[in-house]
């Protein structure tokens, strides 16, 4: 059974490599239960979209903000 | 020159200006990223690429300016150990140790919240002011790592060999920095003045 913890690093690596079969059963199995670390990814994800959406960036193009 | 149309002032001072504060974030150091940007400028003035807009032109400047960055960093990487653990990233590691109890679940206080909608954050300048503040309260070493992955869009095996540290080290860095800025953010901005401080 995952700790919070080391569902935390899962979590973490899952935004950098594919996670094998047994490590993403796992992890469902933890989050299936735990409210914190369901919300821990939803921020991971969250930290992702925010890089990708930093302001000036090439890809945040054509919608600058009205000075 | 690309099609000098598409190149007005207007445009020229937008674009340094979104370029330098991209080299800044990531080099933390004026001078440098002054003349990055400078560079940039200059290789990309001088291609005689034809370009479909504006977007097409500026996502090319941009991709020179990172592959200037990263050659800085590479540089860089060869006089610092990237990997070695400063103060404040034992800090980071302790106060990451500190959200669980003693067999590895988050204590009540410090399990994560529920942000909501956080995506609507996206769109408030005052949000990407406090975003920045906390980018830069990550120790230097681990906001490069994590802006090569993050913002230089590196794959973390890249990242590592360009740095020549291990996966494991990576991982270790990534997951410190991300915590880091998750907690910044949940202090700074998602739940301002709940924490008892």
């Amino acid at each position: 059974m995952l700790s919070c913890k080391e569902a935390t690093h899962l979590m973490s690596e899952g935004l950098d490599r594919k996670l094998g079969t047994g490590e993403q059963l796992q992890l469902r199995l933890h989050l299936a239960m735990c409210s914190g670390c369901r919300n821990f990814r939803e921020q991971m994800d969250f930290l992702r979209a925010a890089c990708r959406n930093f302001p000036g960036r090439d890809k945040a193009d054509e919608s600058q903000p009205p000075k | 020159m690309p099609d000098t149309a598409l190149i007005d002032d207007d445009f020229v001072t937008a674009i340094r200006r979104d370029l330098l504060k991209f080299a800044q974030l990531q080099l933390r150091d004026a001078a440098l990223a002054e003349d990055a940007v400078q560079e940039a400028l200059a290789a990309a003035c001088s291609g005689s690429r034809q370009f479909a807009g504006r977007a097409a032109l500026k996502t090319w400047v941009f991709s020179i300016l990172r592959h200037k960055i990263v050659d800085l960093i590479r540089q860089q990487s060869r006089t610092t150990n990237i990997s070695a653990l400063g103060d404040d990233e034992a800090g980071l590691d302790e106060a990451f140790d500190t959200l669980f109890k003693q067999n590895a679940h988050w204590r009540p206080e410090a399990r994560p919240g529920d942000w909501g909608n956080p995506e609507e954050a996206l769109r408030e300048s005052r949000f990407w002011e406090v975003f920045e503040i906390c980018l830069n309260h990550l120790p230097e070493n681990t906001a490069r790592v994590f802006m090569m992955r993050e913002f230089l869009e590196f794959e973390t095996a890249e990242v590592c060999s360009e740095l020549a540290i291990s996966v494991s080290n990576c991982n270790v860095i990534l997951h410190r920095a991300r915590n880091g800025l998750r907690r910044c953010l949940e202090t700074s901005w998602f739940a301002p003045g709940e924490k008892p401080c």
